[in-house]
């Protein structure tokens, strides 16, 4: 097909104002928010974002492992998915602390700092590993990487379940739309995962 | 496996490309010499109210804001009802008059929050979804901030629309898990009552705030709120007596599905179905709700009913089910499909003869990037089914072709049929990454055909919107945009679709629509319609350009001229068409012209 430069200026543009756009229902300033736009968040819901911060950092760590530990190649296209989907949840969570104000953990590893009773401290996420599991499992390869991954993972994900789970318990959380929307859909998609993970797991318990 | 997406010839394409700035109602018009050029999609500016715009074979009719109070809050589902469009947002609904499509006019907003309010009619009545935990049975906006209360909604909402300046709340039909989507459907056997079928994954609530709830392991506990959807039964004369009448378990037994794209190991898997529990139990000790976690999908997201053809298709967690809904009240699973490239099945849309089905995967729940350059086309795409004597089968996938940034939330989502004859031709809403019409006659090899996409909401981080989702109703293409409002657009004619085949989908009327409950497209007797057949003849090179010119020529000539020799004439090519189907390579489609021109002479 050939190419008609000529024709490129066809490429109109349009400048409206935006102060000409009376619609039917709407009126150009901007309301005071209402409803689910003024919904407070509360501390749980700060620290479930928080802390999901740090557990989801830990399975981006894990699941990076998977092309340079051998993992079979059903294990490296998950272990990429969940690369890719919890990185971008890291954001997402990062975002919308900064915009609520709140400290903004980078997204390390480990342990979450948190204060209780005026002390701080080291706390490690449910389901996350420990600084032993790490190391068992950064020592495998080929199947055993598969089953050690797959073993933690699960539990890891039960994890982020568990917090979802605490979250809307806690009083007043969960009103804020962003928090409702994400922690819904965390648990909605690691019920999947741990699903396909069971899968995968028995077929590789069933060879043996 | 064909990835649609891939493929040269749609992204250097000669469309027409049009950028704008955004505005409101509006004319577009469509350059005469536009240049096959870069994606237009790619590199739009940034902005709410002044996003660039790339538009092709497409024009944009309208584009109106939310009201206050409604704007700046998610925009969620349509339903259409006469020349109404209901559009739910997270803090209630508005209903808008879009008989003239390039001037939509609020007729009602109601304030009435609930996530995330999908909104489906029937007849007098809508129904509302509410998941979300700030839903109120008496509509305030300050939320529920008790973990337990018995001011909570979470199910579905009953509106009497009967009057639409002034929709009346009638009342709630609670639900475990509360009401992510549901889908209306009728029973043509019972004319007292309509069903809706809830779904959602959200959490169980608390026996406390509703008794009966129970968050627990189905195999140990039968009245488990997991794993099945609930059938609501809404009495026409007394909708305000709706209730659940049936748990249906449709994912019992949900074990050993072959999912698709993965390196298969049918020894070890055979060895694994073997066992005595299927090869699904858990690898790990066993700890409360351990089981259920890993038992499989424990609620659908979404379910798309097709009545004509006595199916449905279920979109939940990581299957894409086929249900059999012949019994309304008893949905039965009769296929289950599975796809390591699929993360979350969410929705479903069968073709007009019930023969495919297309599912999409909302991963990332529609709040992520999954459109960029990085992200694989198969992931966050359609998959594409045929239906075999009652079996799945997989064809390929399609996702819009133009790459999206980092700052815009993109996902395969909601859209439906355009009611083009001969072909199956939808819109689909992908959130930021815009409006996609696309063609998916040939399962192995869809292609899209028109398109519309706006730069990212913010230029700095990522903001939600785009469309949730877009609808051919009656003519106008009608698109929920999240955080722009009501986007109207019509579609154009191009190298992929002629102004007949347009005109011919253009008769098809409902009086009304919820993309969920797929109605059957049926043509009625039109000079359009047998002329979109032509055109397609010509497309398809199984007709000869003579025959074409005659048959063109006779059907201009009938329809000028008086009705008596018109029907001899009609009658006649009729016949003569059929019996060139025979040896035509697209006999099928002759069929259809012989059939199209057939009933032309029984009408005129």
């Amino acid at each position: 097909m050939p190419l008609h430069f000529r024709a490129l200026p066809a490429v109109v543009l349009l400048a409206l104002s935006a102060t000409g756009c009376a619609s039917a229902g709407g009126r150009a300033s901007p309301a005071a928010p209402v409803g689910i736009a003024a919904m407070k968040h509360t501390p749980a819901d700060a620290q479930f974002m928080s802390g999901m911060i740090h557990h989801h950092a830990q399975a981006v760590l894990i699941a990076k492992w998977a092309p340079t530990h051998g993992a079979g190649a059903d294990l490296q296209r998950f272990a990429e998915r969940v690369v890719v989907a919890q990185a971008d949840e890291i954001v997402t969570m990062q975002s919308w602390l900064r915009d609520k104000g709140e400290p903004v953990p980078d997204a390390t590893p480990g342990p979450m700092r948190m204060k209780m009773a005026g002390i701080e401290h080291d706390m490690l996420m449910p389901g996350m590993l420990t600084e032993a599991d790490l190391k068992q499992l950064d020592a495998a390869r080929g199947v055993a990487f598969d089953t050690l991954f797959l073993t933690f993972m699960i539990r890891h994900h039960e994890g982020a379940l568990d917090m979802v789970e605490t979250l809307f318990a806690a009083a007043g959380a969960g009103q804020d739309e962003t928090v409702f929307r994400f922690a819904s859909d965390v648990f909605a998609d690691q019920t999947t995962e741990i699903r396909v993970m069971q899968q995968m797991l028995d077929a590789r318990h069933a060879k043996r | 496996m064909s990835l649609a997406s891939r493929s040269p010839r749609r992204v250097l394409r000669a469309a027409a490309l049009l950028a704008l700035t955004a505005g409101c109602a509006r004319n577009t018009q469509t350059p005469p010499n536009a240049a096959p050029v870069r994606d237009q999609r790619v590199g739009l500016k940034a902005g709410l109210r002044d996003a660039g715009e790339a538009i092709s074979n497409l024009g944009m009719m309208s584009t109106t804001m939310s009201p206050p109070g409604f704007a700046g809050v998610t925009n969620s589902d349509l339903a259409f009802s006469g020349k109404y469009a209901i559009q739910g947002n997270y803090n209630g609904f508005m209903i808008w008059d879009i008989s003239n499509p390039s001037r939509p006019s609020l007729v009602k907003s109601y304030l009435c929050p609930a996530s995330q309010s999908d909104v489906s009619v029937y007849k007098n009545l809508m129904f509302v979804s509410a998941e979300g935990l700030t839903g109120r049975t008496d509509c305030g906006t300050q939320g529920v901030q008790d973990s337990v209360s018995t001011v909570r909604v979470r199910g579905i909402r009953v509106f009497d629309i009967t009057d639409m300046t002034n929709p009346k709340y009638v009342g709630n039909v609670q639900t475990c898990r509360g009401s992510h989507t549901h889908t209306v459907v009728e029973d043509p056997k019972d004319r007292e009552n309509v069903y809706v079928y809830i779904s959602g994954s959200a959490g169980v609530r608390s026996p406390t705030e509703l008794p009966g709830c129970a968050n627990s392991n189905p195999d140990n506990d039968p009245s488990s709120s997991l794993f099945r959807i609930e059938v609501i039964q809404v009495p026409l004369a007394r909708p305000q007596d709706a209730k659940v009448i049936n748990t249906a378990r449709i994912f019992e037994g949900l074990t050993g599905v072959t999912r698709h794209a993965d390196p298969v190991d049918s020894a070890a898997a055979a060895r694994a179905a073997a066992r005595p529990d299927g090869g699904a139990a858990p690898a790990r000790p066993a700890r409360a709700g351990a089981n259920m976690r890993g038992g499989g999908p424990t609620q659908c997201h979404d379910i798309t009913v097709y009545p004509a053809v006595g199916l449905a298709g279920g979109a939940c967690g990581g299957y894409g089910l086929l249900l059999d809904i012949s019994d309304v009240k008893n949905p039965v699973r009769i296929d289950a499909a599975a796809d390591s490239n699929f993360a979350f099945w969410h929705s479903a849309t069968f073709n007009n003869d019930g023969t495919k089905i297309l599912f999409s995967d909302e991963w990332g729940g529609g709040t992520q990037p999954r459109c960029r350059a990085t992200d694989k086309p198969e992931w966050g795409a359609d998959a594409i089914f045929t239906i075999e004597n009652r079996k799945l089968k997989f064809h390929s996938y399609y996702k819009i072709p133009a790459p999206q940034t980092a700052l815009e939330n993109c996902v395969a989502h909601n859209g439906s049929l355009i009611p083009i004859p001969g072909r199956d031709v939808m819109v689909q809403g992908w959130y930021q990454g815009g409006i996609s019409v696309f063609d998916w006659s040939n399962p192995a090899k869809p292609f899209e055909m028109a398109y519309h996409d706006r730069g990212p909401v913010d230029g700095t981080k990522a903001v939600s919107g785009g469309s949730w989702s877009v609808y051919w109703y009656n003519g106008a293409i009608v698109s929920s945009e999240i955080a722009r409002g009501l986007d109207v657009f019509e579609l154009k004619p191009s190298e992929f679709i002629s102004q007949n085949e347009i005109d011919a989908a253009k008769t098809v009327h409902f009086s009304e629509l919820n993309a969920q409950g797929q109605p059957k497209m049926v043509w009625p007797p039109s000079f359009a319609l047998a002329r979109a057949y032509v055109d397609q003849l010509e497309r398809s090179k199984c007709m000869s350009a003579d025959r074409i010119a005659s048959v063109r020529s006779t059907l201009s000539a009938t329809e000028k001229g008086n009705s008596a020799s018109r029907q001899t004439t009609l009658n006649a090519l009729s016949t003569q068409l059929a019996g060139e189907a025979a040896s035509s390579c697209d006999a099928d489609r002759m069929r259809k012209l012989a059939d199209a021109v057939k009933n032309l002479s029984v009408t005129s």
